[in-house]
C-alpha cells in the first residue's frame, strides 16, 4: 500500500517535471499562447454547453496536438474551467475560500492572480458532455504512465468503441512498456480495426487474423458486421447493395404472411382486411337490424359476414378485401432478400467465414462444458446416493429418512458456521461432525425401528417415512422455513475459466473430488477392513455368518450408522451449493433411489454407474430444452421407468449367490 | 348369490348401514338441507373424506390383498380430477364469454367463443391456444369417460410394464414414486398445457346451475360421494369374496407360489393395478369440484405415501380398515393442523399443534407399524375375537415366510 503510493507520488512528480519542460519549450514557438486562441475560436460553443453542438469544440482540443489539450480536458470535465468575464479568457480555477478563486493560464501554467466569483464564469459541462470529454481523454490516457489509468482507458474504448480512437490507439501499442497492457492494446485495436478501419483489406486481413478466437468480444465485434435485413424489391435487386440472399416467400425463412406483411410496411401493397377489422366495419353500418342486407343475427358464421361485406363493399361504403389470388400476385411481383447492413461483399464474407470457424470452435467447448456440467450433476447424485448405495444396497433397507439425514449434515454445518465464523475451519469441523451426528441417528433409528423389521421391507419403507415426516416438520420448528446460507470458504468461491466458453466453478471440482473420495473410502471399507468383509458376510447369509462368531445385530447397526453418516457429509456438500431448508434432503430422495436402481443394487461401481448415466443423461436433455428444466427431470424418469424394462437389475447387475435370491 | 356373498361378509352389511345412518345424519343436520347445524364447508369436508375413503378402499385392494405398495395413486386420483376439472372450467369460461360477447353488436362466430375461451383460461400461462388435450373439454360426457380412460390407460401402460419386468416389492413402490413426481413436475410447466402450477381453479361451480347455492351443491356432492363410496366398497368387498380374491392374497403371500400353481400373477396383478387406478380417478372426479381447486402440487409423491399411511393406521387387508383409517387421519389432521386445537402449554414451552402434528402423525405411525401391524381396524378382531397366529420369535428357516419358534413349539 504504502509503496504504491510512493510511487504514484514519483509518477506524478515525473510527470508534472515533464510538464513544466513542456511548458517552457512551448514558450519558443511564435504564438505565446496558442490553447488560449484556441479557447477563443471555440468560446462561444464552449458557453453555450449544449451536448448537440460542443463536438466541433472537443475535438478541437483534443485534435490540436498541443502539450497543454490534456490539463485543458481535464479541467474541464472536472468543472474546474472558468472564463474571466472582463476580457472572455479561459483559465483553470482552484478553489480559494468561500468566494474567491485562483486562476493558472493554460499555456505557461503560470499563476494569474486571484479573483472573486462574481468576476468569473464557471463552464459547468452536464453529464453527457462530461462523457464525451472522457472519451476524447482517452488518448491522452493510453500513454499515461500510471498503468492504472491506461487500464480504464482500455475499459473506456471497450465500453464505447469509436473509429476516431484507433489512431491513438495503435500509436500508443509500440510504446506500451507492459507485457500484459501491450497484449490487450493489441487486441482492442485489432477489434476497433474489424469494426471501424476505413481500410476494407486492412478490415479483412484482421477478421481473418482473429477466426476461430473463442472471446465474447470477437463474437460482438463481428455479429454487426454480418447483421442483415429483410427488404422487398420491385424490380431487380439493386447492384449496389451487399446481398446476403435471396427468400422466395413460404420458405421456412419467411412465411407467405411475412412477407407479405414486409411488403404492406414498406407500402408495396395494401394491408389485408382482418376478421376484427371486418367485425368493426359490420357493426359501424348497422341500418334497421340488418348490415348489407343481412340480418344481425345471421351474422354469427364467417361465411355469412363475408356475404355482409361483399355487400358493403359493393355498395361502396367499405375497402375491398385482398384476395388470395392479389396476394399470390403481389408476392410473385416482388423478390425478397437479405440485405446486410455492412455495404463491402469482402468484409462480409469474411465475417461469415471467421463466424462459421468460431461457431465450430464454440460448439466443441460446449460440449466440453456440457460434460463438465454433466459430471458434476453426476457427483452430486452419486454423492446423495452413495450412503443410500450401503443402507439400501447392501443391507437392502429402504431409508426414507435417508433424505432429511443429508438435511441434518447440512444444517449440522449451517450450527458450526453460526459458532464458528471462519468459514474455513468451520467446514474442516462441519464434515466430521455432521458425520457424528447422522452416524449416531442412523444407529438409534436402526436399533429402534429397522432391526424389527428386516423380514418386512415394504413396513420398513412406511416406518421411516413416519420418521422421514416428523424429521422433516422437527427442522422447521426449529430453523423456520426460510431458507438458511451454508457458505463456501472463500477459496472455493469463483471459477476455473478456461475461456469464455468452457468454465467450471471450484465448488463444483471440489464437490467431483469429494465424490472421489468417498468412492475410495467406500471401497476400501468394503474390501479391507474387517466391518466391509463383515457386513457382506451378514448380508449374504446373515445365519451362517452368525455361526462363524460374527455378530450381524452390530454389524447391521454399524453398517447402516456408515451409510447414514455419510449421508451426513454429503448434506455438508450439497448445502454449501444449494439452500438449506427442511425440504432438501425430499428433494434428492427419489433421484437418489433412482441412481441405486439403475445402477445395480449392492454394487458401488453400479451406483457410480447410475450416477453418471443419471447425470448426463438430464443434462443431455436440458441442453436440448435449454429453458425448462422441469423436463428434464420428467423425462429422464420416464428414461428411468423405460430403461427398468431393459435391465431390471440395474446397469450392473449382481450375479449368482452375491444376488442373494 | 347376493345372499351367499352378503352372509359371507356380515361386515359389508354392516358397514353399509353406517354410511346410509351417517348420510342421513349429515343430511338432516346440514346447512344445505336441514337444521342448518353443520356449516356447508364441513359438509364438503365430509364429502371430500368420503372420497379420500374410497381411493384408501382401491389402496386397500391393490396393497393391503395383493401386496403391491403402489406410491402412484394419488396421482391417478389427481388426474380424474383434471380431467373433470376441464369439462367444469371450460364449460363455465363459456358461458361467462359468450355472455360478456352478446352485449356485441354483432354475434360472435363459434371460433370467436372458442379464441375468448382459450384467451381467458391460458392467459394466465401466457398462451391463448387451445392444446390437443382440451380436444373434448367442450363434452361433459367424453370428459366423464376420460375420467376412466386416462388413469386406467396410464396404469394399464404403466402396470404391464412393471409387471412385465418383474418388478415386485420395494422396486415397484420406487418406481411408481417416480412416475408421480415425473408426472407431477410435468404438470408444473406452463406448457403441459393445464396451466403450470396455477392449475384448474372455480371448480365448485357447476355450469348452468348457478342459481343453486353452494350449501345445496354440497349435499348433493356429498350424496355422490356416498353413493360412489358405497358402490366401490361393495365391489371391492365382492373382488376380494371369491376365488379371485383368494388369488389376489396368495400374490400377497408368496409370489412366487401362485405362479407355480399355474396362475397368470401379471395378469391378476395388472387387473387388480388397473381397477384401482379407474376407481382412483372416480374418486378424484368427485374430490375435486369439493375442493374447488386442483393443482400439481396435489399429486406430489407425498399424497400418495399418505395414502398409504392412512391404510396402514386404518388396517390394512380389511377394507372397512381402509375406511376408517382415512376417515380417522384425515379428520384428525384437518383439525390439528385447521389451528382448532388448542395449544398444550407444557410450563417450560407451548405446544403449538398446527407445527407439531406432522411430528406426532409420523411417529404415532412409527409406533402403529412396529406394536399394531393391524391398526385400528384390530380392535375389531378383540371384540369379534378373531386370533392371529402368534408369528413371533426368530426365524427357523432362511426365508422370511418359514416358521418361527413360538410358531414351532406350539
Amino acid at each position: 500500500m504504502r509503496i504504491s503510493l510512493l510511487a504514484g507520488l514519483m509518477v506524478l512528480l515525473t510527470s508534472l517535471a515533464a510538464l513544466a519542460q513542456q511548458a517552457s519549450a512551448q514558450t519558443a514557438v511564435d504564438d505565446p499562447a496558442p490553447m488560449q486562441s484556441l479557447l477563443q475560436e471555440q468560446s462561444a460553443v464552449i458557453l453555450k454547453s449544449s451536448r448537440k453542438t460542443i463536438a466541433p469544440a472537443i475535438a478541437a482540443i483534443a485534435g490540436s496536438e498541443l502539450p497543454q489539450a490534456q490539463a485543458v480536458l481535464q479541467a474541464w470535465q472536472a468543472k474546474a474551467l472558468w472564463m474571466r468575464k472582463s476580457d472572455g479568457l479561459f483559465f483553470r480555477g482552484e478553489k480559494l475560500e468561500s468566494k474567491s478563486y485562483r486562476l493558472f493560464d493554460f499555456d505557461s501554467g503560470a499563476v494569474i492572480g486571484e479573483f472573486p466569483k462574481s468576476d468569473l464564469k464557471q463552464i459547468k459541462p452536464n453529464s453527457g458532455i462530461r462523457a464525451m470529454i472522457a472519451t476524447a481523454l482517452v488518448q491522452f490516457q493510453l500513454s499515461d504512465p500510471d498503468p492504472a489509468r491506461r487500464h480504464e482507458a482500455l475499459l473506456a474504448i471497450e465500453r464505447a468503441p469509436a473509429a476516431a480512437l484507433l489512431a491513438p490507439l495503435r500509436a500508443s501499442i509500440e510504446t506500451e512498456p507492459d507485457a500484459g497492457i501491450k497484449a490487450r492494446k493489441t487486441r482492442i485495436a485489432q477489434l476497433l480495426t474489424i469494426a471501424h478501419d476505413a481500410d476494407e483489406a486492412r478490415r479483412v486481413e484482421t477478421i481473418n487474423a482473429m477466426s476461430g478466437d473463442l472471446g465474447l468480444d470477437v463474437r460482438a465485434t463481428l455479429n454487426p458486421l454480418v447483421a442483415t435485413q429483410l427488404q422487398a424489391f420491385g424490380g431487380a435487386v439493386p447492384e449496389a447493395l451487399n446481398i446476403a440472399r435471396e427468400v422466395m416467400p413460404g420458405d421456412d425463412a419467411l412465411s407467405r404472411d411475412a412477407a407479405y406483411g414486409l411488403l404492406v410496411g414498406a407500402k408495396l401493397a395494401p394491408p389485408l382486411i382482418s376478421k376484427d377489422e371486418i367485425r368493426t366495419t359490420l357493426a359501424g353500418h348497422i341500418e334497421g337490424g340488418k348490415v348489407g342486407g343481412v340480418p344481425i343475427a345471421q351474422l354469427n358464421t364467417d361465411e355469412a359476414r363475408a356475404r355482409a361485406y361483399a355487400a358493403l363493399v359493393a355498395a361502396e361504403r367499405a375497402p375491398a378485401q385482398i384476395t388470395e389470388a392479389e396476394v399470390t400476385q403481389s408476392l410473385n411481383d416482388h423478390i425478397f432478400a437479405e440485405v446486410y447492413q455492412e455495404p463491402s461483399q469482402a468484409i462480409t464474407t469474411a465475417a461469415e467465414a471467421a463466424l462459421t470457424s468460431i461457431d465450430t470452435q464454440v460448439a466443441i467447448g460446449q460440449t466440453v462444458d456440457l460434460t463438465l456440467d454433466a459430471l458434476s450433476l453426476a457427483s452430486i447424485y452419486f454423492l446423495a446416493a452413495i450412503g443410500l448405495a450401503i443402507t439400501f444396497g447392501v443391507m437392502g433397507v429402504i431409508n426414507m429418512a435417508h433424505g432429511e439425514f443429508i438435511m441434518m449434515g447440512a444444517y449440522t454445518g449451517y450450527v458450526v458456521q453460526q459458532v464458528i465464523p471462519n468459514h474455513t475451519v468451520s467446514i474442516l469441523v462441519a464434515v466430521p461432525l455432521a458425520f457424528a451426528v447422522t452416524f449416531a441417528a442412523g444407529v438409534a433409528m436402526e436399533r429402534l425401528v429397522i432391526r424389527w423389521l428386516y423380514n418386512r421391507p415394504l413396513e420398513t419403507l412406511l416406518a421411516t417415512f413416519g420418521i422421514s415426516i416428523a424429521l422433516q416438520q422437527l427442522a422447521k420448528n426449529i430453523f423456520g422455513t426460510q431458507a438458511r446460507p451454508l457458505t463456501a470458504p472463500g477459496w472455493l468461491d469463483g471459477a476455473w475459466i478456461i475461456n469464455d466458453v468452457v468454465s467450471i466453478s471450484y465448488i463444483r471440482i471440489a464437490i467431483f473430488m469429494l465424490a472421489l473420495i468417498f468412492l475410495g473410502v467406500f471401497l476400501f471399507i468394503m474390501r479391507r477392513t474387517r466391518l466391509g468383509l463383515e457386513t457382506r458376510a451378514v448380508t449374504q447369509n446373515r445365519a451362517m455368518a452368525g455361526s462363524m462368531g460374527i455378530n450381524p445385530e452390530r454389524v447391521n447397526m454399524l453398517t447402516f450408522g456408515l451409510g447414514s453418516g455419510i449421508a451426513g457429509i454429503a448434506g455438508v456438500a450439497i448445502g454449501l451449493f444449494a439452500k438449506v431448508t427442511s425440504e432438501l434432503g425430499s428433494d434428492y430422495i427419489v433421484q437418489s433411489f433412482m441412481t441405486v436402481v439403475v445402477g445395480g443394487v449392492g454394487n458401488i461401481w453400479g451406483t457410480l454407474a447410475g450416477a453418471t448415466m443419471i447425470g448426463f443423461f438430464q443434462k443431455g436433455v436440458e441442453w436440448l430444452n435449454p429453458s425448462n428444466t422441469l423436463a428434464a427431470q420428467t423425462y429422464m424418469i420416464l428414461f428411468i421407468i423405460v430403461f427398468i424394462q431393459f435391465r431390471p437389475r440395474g446397469i450392473i447387475a449382481l450375479k449368482g449367490r452375491a444376488a442373494g435370491d | 348369490m347376493s345372499d351367499t356373498f352378503l352372509k359371507r361378509n356380515p361386515s359389508v352389511l354392516i358397514f353399509l348401514a353406517v354410511l346410509a345412518l351417517f348420510v342421513l345424519g349429515v343430511t338432516l343436520l346440514a346447512e344445505g338441507a336441514g337444521a342448518g347445524v353443520i356449516s356447508t364447508s364441513f359438509v364438503k369436508t365430509l364429502g371430500k373424506t368420503l372420497c379420500l375413503a374410497l381411493i384408501a378402499v382401491a389402496m386397500d385392494l391393490v396393497w393391503g390383498y395383493t401386496g403391491i405398495l403402489s406410491l402412484g395413486h394419488f396421482a391417478f386420483f389427481g388426474l380424474g380430477g383434471y380431467m373433470i376439472g376441464m369439462w367444469l372450467m371450460y364449460a363455465r369460461t363459456q358461458a361467462i364469454v359468450v355472455s360478456s360477447l352478446a352485449e356485441a353488436p354483432i354475434p360472435a362466430t363459434e371460433s370467436e367463443i372458442v379464441d375468448a375461451i382459450g384467451n381467458q383460461i391460458f392467459g394466465v400461462v401466457g398462451s391463448r391456444e387451445f392444446p390437443l388435450i382440451w380436444m373434448f373439454a367442450d363434452s361433459l360426457v367424453l370428459q366423464l369417460v376420460l375420467v376412466v380412460a386416462v388413469p386406467g390407460i396410464l396404469a394399464l401402460v404403466f402396470g404391464w410394464l412393471a409387471f412385465r419386468s418383474r418388478v415386485t416389492g420395494v422396486y415397484l413402490s420406487i418406481l411408481t414414486q417416480a412416475m408421480t413426481l415425473g408426472l407431477a413436475l410435468y404438470l408444473f410447466q406452463n406448457d403441459s398445457g393445464l396451466r403450470g402450477n396455477n392449475g384448474l381453479s372455480g371448480l365448485q361451480n357447476l355450469p348452468g346451475l348457478d342459481h343453486v347455492p353452494q350449501a345445496t351443491m354440497s349435499i348433493w356432492f356429498f350424496w355422490a360421494s356416498a353413493a360412489a363410496l358405497a358402490l366401490g366398497y361393495l365391489f371391492a368387498a365382492w373382488i376380494v369374496s371369491g376365488k379371485f380374491g383368494s388369488v389376489l392374497r396368495g400374490i400377497r403371500d408368496n409370489e412366487a407360489r401362485v405362479r407355480f400353481l399355474g396362475y397368470s400373477v401379471e395378469g391378476y396383478k395388472l387387473f387388480i393395478f388397473t381397477v384401482t387406478a379407474i376407481i382412483a380417478g372416480i374418486a378424484g372426479a368427485l374430490y375435486y369440484p369439493q375442493a374447488g381447486i386442483i393443482n400439481p402440487a396435489e399429486i406430489a409423491p407425498v399424497a400418495s405415501i399418505y395414502l398409504a399411511v392412512w391404510v396402514a393406521i386404518g388396517g390394512r387387508g380389511r377394507l372397512y380398515g381402509a375406511v376408517i383409517g382415512a376417515v380417522f387421519v384425515s379428520l384428525v389432521s384437518s383439525w390439528f393442523t385447521g389451528g382448532q386445537a388448542p395449544d398444550l402449554d407444557l410450563g417450560f414451552y407451548t405446544l403449538k399443534w398446527v407445527d407439531w402434528w406432522l411430528i406426532v402423525l409420523g411417529l404415532s405411525f412409527v409406533l402403529v407399524t412396529l406394536f399394531a401391524p393391524r391398526g385400528i381396524g384390530g380392535l375389531v378382531d378383540l371384540w369379534s375375537e378373531r386370533r392371529q397366529p402368534d408369528r413371533h420369535g426368530a426365524d427357523l428357516g432362511p426365508g422370511a415366510g418359514a416358521l418361527r419358534e413360538k410358531e414351532a413349539s406350539k
